[in-house]
């Protein structure tokens, strides 16, 4: 690591993503108010790493969604983009109106991401498994094309069942592809129940070192801890292994009932319960 | 064991020297390498395969833009989605059994609804592998990526068809399938052919019957034709090498002054080739009758390919034979 990059976090860079991860929380109730079902919990567990990235890691041009140097960033657990689409419509990608049409006939914002409907969207998810291969193949044209840019995919941690990911895992490590960084969101919970029940996936930090990937761990509503950790890895320029960091979170989290009960992967809330969950968002923050 | 032989060897269809045999495979690397050359932003992926299909050819003269796989399909198709989202023109092949069925979903979500201009390259397709069995036939490959919205399918007959074809649609921003066998093919059209997406070869008019074929069908569908036309019979051959966009308007114009149509691919007579052509003349309400030839709906049994185009009616006295048969049927 070169000793001249500054990896120290600062207060006010805390603050800041301690307010977008809980606008994060704020948009995704009310982008699923709109639609009346979506993925509440699994955009929850995710939103201080959404925060960080887009309010600090990522190298991005406000309002150019297709400049070729920027960052990559790829949601592979593409369930969770109700939480992100408002992220990009800040960065000024696509008009902030679309959001109030979220899922309604022929607006561009759905379920999961569509890279040719949403400026933005760097690639399109929705089948788990995808999007670490589609990462890998921007990391080796970065290295063709020789542009410095880092590429992070998302994962979810009930998509490390899928034989794809771990296609991806051996071939980027064989590729030494750098520049290629995963972060998976260990919630614990899939559809039907929680993952080590459904299908372990322990031991997990093991499982990614033993492919040869650079692996951290870090709880992934730590803000000074997480982006302490998503700083060095984005300033490192000497590895040569793609980079694993196993956020641990939790499912639902910034809501206590949603935090306890499995249901909320997908769920809907009544308009009665909306301004108390709203509330306690702001509470939790 | 023997090294020697370098010639094709008919019992086993391998060749004792691979490197050096394969034309079509040869002219495929050496194309795309030279497209590198000049400027266009070609990169090439194989899944385990580049002594297979020939792209070590490609790897010796851009070894940075070669990109090894290994044996995982759906990521390297995966990978050549995102590396096509940057602007680079991915090549990418394994065989068509794999590329098509195995990785159809990360095609059909990553690269045909993207609209990723990625080449996929299925080789050793229909019944060309022989005694590899169904694991390794594939008699599904068109009709599957005919049913992908905006995938453009092509099959060239020979290496140099083949060439000219990569190199017409090389600056096309959109996805394509490619379908070849096992790059031994007997040149049809030698060093000056001409490929235009979507516009059929006619070789030859017929009013008797209009034999159209694909890909690897139409050497054998010509020779078929000149047997047919010493019997007297007025036969015309059309070189459908896109399968989608399909040329309608070179069908109608064959069901226009042929009495019958036959269709001849190395695939599942359901979907492919002879399903495109039946929905064209159904849909424009020609009275022609159709015979689709082709793989019956069925799995293929074992053998050397040379057999087994003999056993499938798919070698030239097989078409000749098919056609007889069919002109016979419908003669009043």
């Amino acid at each position: 690591m070169s000793p001249s990059v500054d990896n120290a976090v600062t207060p006010e860079e805390v603050e800041l993503i301690r307010q977008k991860a809980l606008f994060v929380r704020e948009e995704t109730v009310r982008l699923i108010s709109i639609a009346k079902v979506g993925h509440y919990a699994s955009a929850f567990s995710c939103a201080e790493i959404f925060a960080a990235l887009y309010y600090n890691i990522l190298n991005l041009k406000r309002g150019e969604p297709n400049w070729p140097d920027r960052d990559r960033f790829l949601m592979g657990k593409g369930h969770a983009a109700v939480g992100y689409f408002p992220l990009l419509a800040d960065w000024g990608f696509f008009p902030k109106e679309l959001l109030d049409g979220y899922t309604r006939v022929g607006n561009p914002l759905g379920d999961h991401p569509d890279m040719k409907n949403v400026p933005g969207a760097d690639f399109s998810s929705g089948s788990l498994g995808h999007n670490l291969s589609v990462g890998l193949g921007m990391a080796l044209a970065g290295r063709v094309l020789g542009k410095d840019y880092n590429t992070y995919v998302l994962l979810g941690d009930g998509e490390q069942q899928e034989g794809q990911v771990w296609e991806a895992a051996i071939s980027a490590a064989h590729q030494k592809a750098s520049r290629l960084i995963a972060i998976v969101d260990r919630n614990g919970y899939s559809l039907d129940g929680a993952v080590d029940e459904v299908m372990g996936i322990e031991p997990l930090p093991e499982k990614w070192r033993s492919f040869g990937w650079e692996t951290h761990e870090v709880d992934g509503h730590d803000i000074p801890a997480l982006l302490g950790l998503l700083k060095k890895v984005a300033n490192d320029t000497e590895r040569e292994a793609p980079v694993c960091i196993i956020a641990h979170t939790i499912k639902g989290k910034g809501i206590g009932f949603m935090e306890k009960e499995i249901g909320w992967h997908l769920g809907w809330l009544a308009d009665e319960d909306e301004k108390a969950v709203m509330a306690e968002l702001r509470a939790n923050a | 064991m023997s090294k020697t032989k370098a010639d094709l060897q008919p019992e086993s269809w391998s060749y004792t020297d691979t490197l050096d045999k394969a034309p079509s495979f040869a002219i495929i690397s050496q194309t795309l390498a030279d497209l590198a050359d000049e400027g266009h932003p070609i990169v090439v992926g194989t899944a385990d395969l580049k002594y297979s299909n020939g792209l070590f050819r490609f790897e010796e003269r851009h070894p940075d833009r070669f990109f090894q796989f290994g044996i995982s399909e759906q990521n390297m198709i995966s990978a050549a989605a995102g590396m096509a989202s940057t602007g680079l023109k991915p090549h990418v092949a394994t065989f068509a059994s794999f590329m098509a069925l195995l990785a159809c979903e990360q095609i059909r979500t990553d690269i045909a609804y993207t609209m990723m201009p990625v080449r996929l390259i299925g080789t050793h397709t229909g019944i060309a592998f022989g005694f590899y069995g169904t694991s390794h036939h594939a008699t599904e490959d068109l009709a599957i990526m005919r049913s992908l919205a905006d995938m453009n399918v092509v099959a060239p007959a020979d290496g140099p068809q083949f060439a000219a074809a990569l190199r017409a649609v090389v600056d096309l921003e959109e996805p394509i399938y490619f379908r070849i066998g096992r790059g031994r093919d007997p040149e049809v059209y030698g060093a000056d052919a001409t490929f235009e997406l979507g516009k059929a070869i006619v070789h030859e008019a017929g009013t008797d019957i209009t034999l159209i074929a694909t890909g690897s069908m139409v050497y054998p569908t010509l020779e078929a034709a000149k047997a047919l036309r010493a019997e007297g019979l007025s036969v015309g051959v059309i070189d459908m090498h896109t399968i989608k966009p399909l040329d309608a308007e070179a069908i109608l114009k064959a069901a226009g002054n042929s009495k019958l149509i036959m269709t001849v691919e190395e695939h599942n007579v359901l979907g492919g080739l002879g399903g495109a052509v039946a929905e064209v003349l159904s849909e424009n309400g020609t009275p022609v009758p159709l015979h689709r030839h082709g793989i019956k709906d069925t799995y293929v049994i074992v053998g050397p390919p040379t057999h087994l185009y003999k056993h499938y009616g798919l070698d030239a006295d097989g078409i000749a034979v098919e056609a007889k048969t069919f002109i016979s049927k419908f003669a009043k």
